[in-house]
């Protein structure tokens, strides 16, 4: 495996081929903030978050670092001037669709984010695809997936799979930063309740 | 819809995941929408989660997970159209069939949809039955047109 060397915010910072920008700074003890990112998950580059600033022959170039490949001297800044004021936008845009979440709210805090900067338009959900990402590869359960898109995106659990499988694991539960996902699991279960009267009781072992 | 059916069209396409576009599509044009019993069958057999069969099936425009009617109504909404009065001609139908854009009646006689453009803005207000064009609407017009659907 071949080294790379690059530069994050002024600091030499060594990556093995194959890391991203945002696992390179992570190794290197730089934090960089995430929402839709986990260890365990494919990088989604959802959020937006981890966006960081790149710069190459005296241009720079904003590029989100949970799917970038570092690369050999790559020069990164994670909190120039730009980048702050994108996450802070990204945060007050969230902000709008989950203005209760507590960690939005203490990134707004560091980040200087007003949460009535836009109408609110309380859905809660804000598409991280974490609980639908971790279902399908880690779980490999599939119970909760993405429906419909664009403005009327929502996470949707397939009651005869949630029923089945949900309630001895919400695992993702913890998972979600707006706590959508359990209104949505509460809601499919009690949706979904005739359904599980129909089922024959499970011998216990 | 017939399950056996739905088994030889995903047998045409070699029972490939990749084809699930495909799959979907011309069951939607055989039976004019995807009951929840094709789709599970459709995700057991290419072995695709459910959650995506649902994903894609209601990203897409083109698939319905509803009835539709036996007559599909598209009005057009279009700018030129909508300036020579296709609100109102919009309105008399909502009106006859007693169903807004998106809506199915419980007869399941007409379904109806407002699409952007038809392509004969010359026509307008255009009003659209199962592939007919109807042209120069007006609302006494729209009456006489629906009345000769059964």
């Amino acid at each position: 495996m071949s080294e790379i060397r690059l530069t994050i915010d002024g600091r030499e910072v060594k990556a093995s081929d194959g890391m991203t920008l945002l696992e390179a700074a992570q190794a290197a003890g730089i934090h960089i903030p995430t929402i839709c990112h986990h260890e365990k998950l494919e990088p989604f580059g959802g959020c937006r978050l981890c966006i960081v600033e790149l710069e190459e022959k005296g241009w720079s170039r904003l590029v989100v670092s949970c799917v970038y490949p570092a690369e050999n001297n790559l020069v990164v800044h994670t909190r120039s001037a730009k980048v702050d004021r994108i996450r802070k936008t990204i945060l007050e845009l969230l902000l709008a669709h989950a203005p209760d979440a507590f960690d939005l709210q203490d990134l707004a805090k560091e980040y200087g984010a007003d949460k009535d900067r836009f109408e609110k338009e309380a859905s809660f959900c804000i598409h991280c695809g974490l609980c639908v990402r971790y279902c399908a590869e880690v779980k490999k359960k599939n119970a909760v997936g993405f429906i419909d898109r664009g403005i009327r995106k929502e996470i949707s659990f397939v009651p005869e799979i949630a029923l089945k499988e949900c309630w001895d694991c919400k695992e993702c539960f913890p998972l979600c930063p707006t706590e959508a996902l359990q209104a949505a699991y509460v809601l499919t279960r009690a949706l979904a309740g005739h359904l599980l009267e129909k089922e024959p009781a499970q011998p216990k072992a | 819809m017939d399950l056996t059916r739905v088994d030889e069209i995903i047998a045409k396409h070699h029972g490939e995941a990749s084809s699930l576009i495909q799959i979907l599509l011309e069951i939607q044009s055989e039976n004019s929408w995807l009951p929840k019993e094709v789709m599970e069958r459709i995700s057991q057999e290419l072995q695709v989660p459910l959650t995506r069969v649902h994903h894609i099936s209601t990203f897409y425009k083109a698939f319905s997970l509803v009835p539709k009617g036996r007559h599909e109504v598209h009005i057009c909404m279009g700018t030129a159209c909508h300036v020579r009065g296709a609100t109102r001609v919009l309105d008399a139908v909502q009106d006859l069939t007693g169903i807004k854009p998106g809506e199915t009646d419980l007869e399941l006689k007409f379904s109806l949809e407002t699409v952007n453009c038809l392509g004969c803005c010359a026509l307008g207000p255009v009003l659209e039955i199962d592939g007919k064009t109807y042209g120069k609407m007006t609302p006494v017009e729209t009456k006489n047109v629906l009345q000769s659907y059964e």
